[in-house]
């Protein structure tokens, strides 16, 4: 309705003698579902092709050796043996030929099959007296004699699923997550006394630690995307879990008019947003101690326990900073801690009893993007105030509060590193 | 149960023996479920001496149609003989380099370079002043040459010239002096040509003949698997752990000779310790009095003996490095004694 005229005129009627033969090709359109066929009808000739006569053997003059690729996707420990499962994320199936423990050839035994077809799975039993504490190393080889080797830095027992254990690590969880968060909100009656300054200072303290945990999860996403099988393509699927829940928050907190943002209501979601972030981020690090604790490097224990808590008191800090004008009810405050604190409970959990380096990265992903988008919003509130106040944004208080919540995530994660 | 054995070393013998031969092989019959612990320690329980722990070896077998260990151990190619006008022997083999895959362990397979598709190659036997002629013909994709321990021209050494693919040489000369010797590939890069394959035994007898005995050879070899410049599988005559799973077949009091040849690739030293019984040690077998009476004998690349023992008592005797971590990847075997 609103086209120009010429441009939908030359749609229709091309000026004559132009680009006659074109207008031949375009005069007899096939029907919409042929011209949508065709070209996936070529591509399985294509492929027809490729696959019957191999039109690549002319590559192959020396007899290429396979490309293999192994993942080990859980070793677990019981007493008296090794249960690890296996992925071959090789282009080709490959035969599990023998299995090393220590440097010492082991018996073993595979289900369902010693060959593994692409992408196929299998699980080895291997009875073997490991000592309890100290590392072991098993190897497995394949047809062509590539070993690939899986590390197990200190013997444990893996905890099998069971009520006690349940309870055990859901305890974990509540120590690093809730107990945390909930200690940080219980300064909001202090930060309610502050002034204007104050609590500019500790909205730039905010900011501070959630640049320090978007680091520190973004970090953690690619050691972890490392683990997974190389055709699932773990850095890549982090980036676009983060992109992803980036984009999906954005959109939910785009719906809020600009004037709502600076009700007590709009501030009270920017601290939801807050708490989803730092909820996403204690997820990843519950992970990380549950598998810690499921892998037997719970030698560190009770220490990377308090760590956690006292690293994680910080982050109720900054839940509690954009609603310190206003009187959000218990329940709200319950809620904020919950949804800060809770995630580490179920991190815990997955990473004792499930835990995969796929998920993990995914979930870990999605933290770096819900990190990234409660920076900007934030940030905003910081921008605001700034304008209202016709002061600069980047002040000597708000960069004050910035380093100083970088430095205290920094340090307090002496206890954890 | 022969009294000198340590409580260590018959738990050894009875995980080894008794799961390792009678258990692996009906263990590996059904691969497709998992065992339950129970079942799966059941070889080893009939002793009563160890837990649900599995055994040191390897699972499952070698095509040895492909090549047999236990053929190799005793297969002594003696050549051609013909009388030459002066009186002396001449001695003539055909021997051809190849490119092979070859079994070093149940299911592993390795691309290697072979003297007449085995490794190690044909164990070629003499008597000291015969006439050697080797007819080499190089059918490998890379080049090769043979090289000889024990005196000879230079020009017969081996070194020079490098035999192209398709090229053939004769390698032409005295047998001398007696003793137990080597032979393989001399062409650069030198741990290549030899760790992928390419040496045999080279024996010349004293003239006046040793003892009788049941004589076998031994080569002390490795396999770097996945060429990181470290063995991931260590055995005598190629296949990890052949002789543990099939042990030696030998008569109480018969007289044993070894020609042991240590051709062990990147690790410097290798050794053999025999379990329950002791060896006279002829070292390169250059003499006929012997050097030492010993169990264990640690050997550099390279050097090589004749070893000389009888076993006292029926059962099986166990064989190793005794480098513990290349007797676990392979390197590690039995007698079995019989009265």
């Amino acid at each position: 309705m609103d086209t120009p005229e010429p441009i939908s005129a030359g749609r229709d009627a091309p000026p004559a003698g132009r680009d006659a033969p074109a207008e031949r090709l375009y005069k007899n359109n096939p029907p919409l579902w042929l011209s949508a066929l065709i070209p996936f009808v070529l591509l399985a000739a294509l492929v027809a092709i490729f696959f019957f006569t191999n039109p690549l053997a002319i590559f192959k003059t020396g007899g290429l050796p396979p490309v293999e690729s192994l993942s080990f996707e859980r070793v677990e420990l019981l007493p008296g043996q090794f249960i690890v499962t296996v992925f071959n994320g090789s282009p080709d199936a490959l035969t599990i030929a023998q299995v090393t423990v220590d440097d010492a050839f082991w018996e073993w035994e595979i289900a369902p099959a010693a060959e593994l077809s692409r992408f196929g799975r299998a699980t080895i039993t291997i009875h073997y007296d490991w000592v309890q504490g100290e590392p072991h190393a098993i190897t497995l080889f394949t047809a062509s004699g590539t070993p690939f080797t899986h590390d197990i830095a200190i013997a444990a027992e893996t905890p099998r699923p069971g009520l006690t254990q349940f309870i055990a690590y859901g305890l974990l969880g509540i120590y690093i997550g809730l107990i945390p968060v909930g200690l940080g909100l219980l300064w909001f009656p202090a930060m309610r006394r502050m002034g204007r300054k104050g609590l500019n200072f500790l909205l730039a303290l905010t900011v501070g630690l959630l640049v320090f945990l978007l680091i520190d999860t973004a970090l953690e996403a690619m050691e972890v995307a490392g683990g997974v099988a190389g055709v699932f393509q773990g850095l890549p699927l982090a980036m676009f879990a983060a992109l992803l829940s980036w984009l999906a928050i954005m959109a939910v907190s785009g719906k809020q008019a600009e004037a709502e943002r600076d009700s007590s209501g709009g501030r009270l979601r920017i601290a939801a947003l807050i708490a989803l972030g730092i909820g996403l981020h204690n997820l990843g690090e519950g992970l990380a101690v549950g598998a810690a604790f499921a892998l037997g490097e719970a030698a560190l224990g009770s220490f990377l326990v308090i760590g956690f808590t006292l690293h994680n008191v910080t982050e109720g800090i900054g839940i509690a900073a954009p609603v310190t004008k206003d009187r959000p009810s218990l329940k709200s405050f319950i809620a904020l801690a919950a949804l800060a604190g809770l995630p580490a409970v179920l991190g815990a959990w997955v990473g004792g009893f499930a835990y995969s380096p796929l998920l993990a990265t995914i979930f870990l992903g999605v933290g770096v993007g819900a990190i990234w988008q409660v920076i900007v919003e934030v940030g905003r509130l910081l921008i605001r105030d700034a304008e209202r106040e016709g002061l600069p944004v980047v002040s000597w208080l708000n960069v004050g509060g910035l380093l100083t919540g970088i430095a205290v995530m920094y340090m307090t994660a002496f206890l954890v590193k | 149960m022969p009294r000198t054995l340590s409580r260590r070393e018959f738990l050894k013998l009875g995980t080894v023996g008794t799961l390792g031969i009678a258990g692996t092989a009906a263990l590996r019959q059904n691969p497709a479920a998992i065992a339950p612990p129970s079942d799966a320690s059941m070889p080893g329980m009939d002793d009563g001496m160890h837990g649900m722990e599995g055994s040191n070896i390897t699972t499952g077998e070698v095509d040895t149609s492909r090549f047999d260990p236990m053929k190799y151990l005793t297969d002594f190619d003696y050549g051609k003989t013909s009388t030459l006008p002066n009186g002396r022997t001449l001695r003539e083999w055909d021997v051809f380099a190849g490119d092979k895959e070859i079994e070093v362990a149940p299911g592993i397979f390795f691309p290697a370079w072979t003297y007449n598709g085995q490794v190690p190659g044909p164990t070629f036997r003499c008597t000291e002043g015969d006439r050697l002629r080797f007819n080499f013909l190089n059918a490998s994709a890379h080049p090769h040459t043979i090289h000889f321990h024990g005196i000879h021209p230079p020009a017969m050494d081996g070194i020079t010239p490098n035999i192209p693919p398709g090229g053939r040489f004769t390698y032409e000369f005295d047998a001398q002096p007696f003793g137990l010797h080597l032979y393989h590939c001399h062409t650069m890069p030198l741990k290549r040509h030899i760790h992928k394959g390419l040496y045999g035994t080279f024996i010349i007898d004293p003239p006046q003949g040793r003892q009788p005995a049941k004589e076998m050879v031994m080569m002390m070899n490795g396999f770097d698997t996945n060429f990181d410049g470290e063995n991931e599988i260590y055995a005598v005559n190629t296949v990890a752990f052949h002789y543990a799973k099939h042990p030696i077949q030998v008569k109480v009091g018969e007289l044993i000779r070894v020609y042991l040849v240590n051709i062990t690739e990147f690790d410097p030293i290798n050794s053999l310790h025999l379990h329950a019984g002791m060896y006279k040690l002829f070292r390169t077998g250059t003499r006929l009095d012997y050097y030492e009476y010993t169990d264990n004998v640690i050997m550099g690349q390279g050097e090589r003996h004749v070893l000389e023992f009888t076993l006292e008592y029926p059962g099986l005797h166990m064989f190793h490095a005794h480098q513990s971590e290349l007797a676990e990847l392979g390197w590690m075997g039995m007698f079995e004694a019989k009265s």
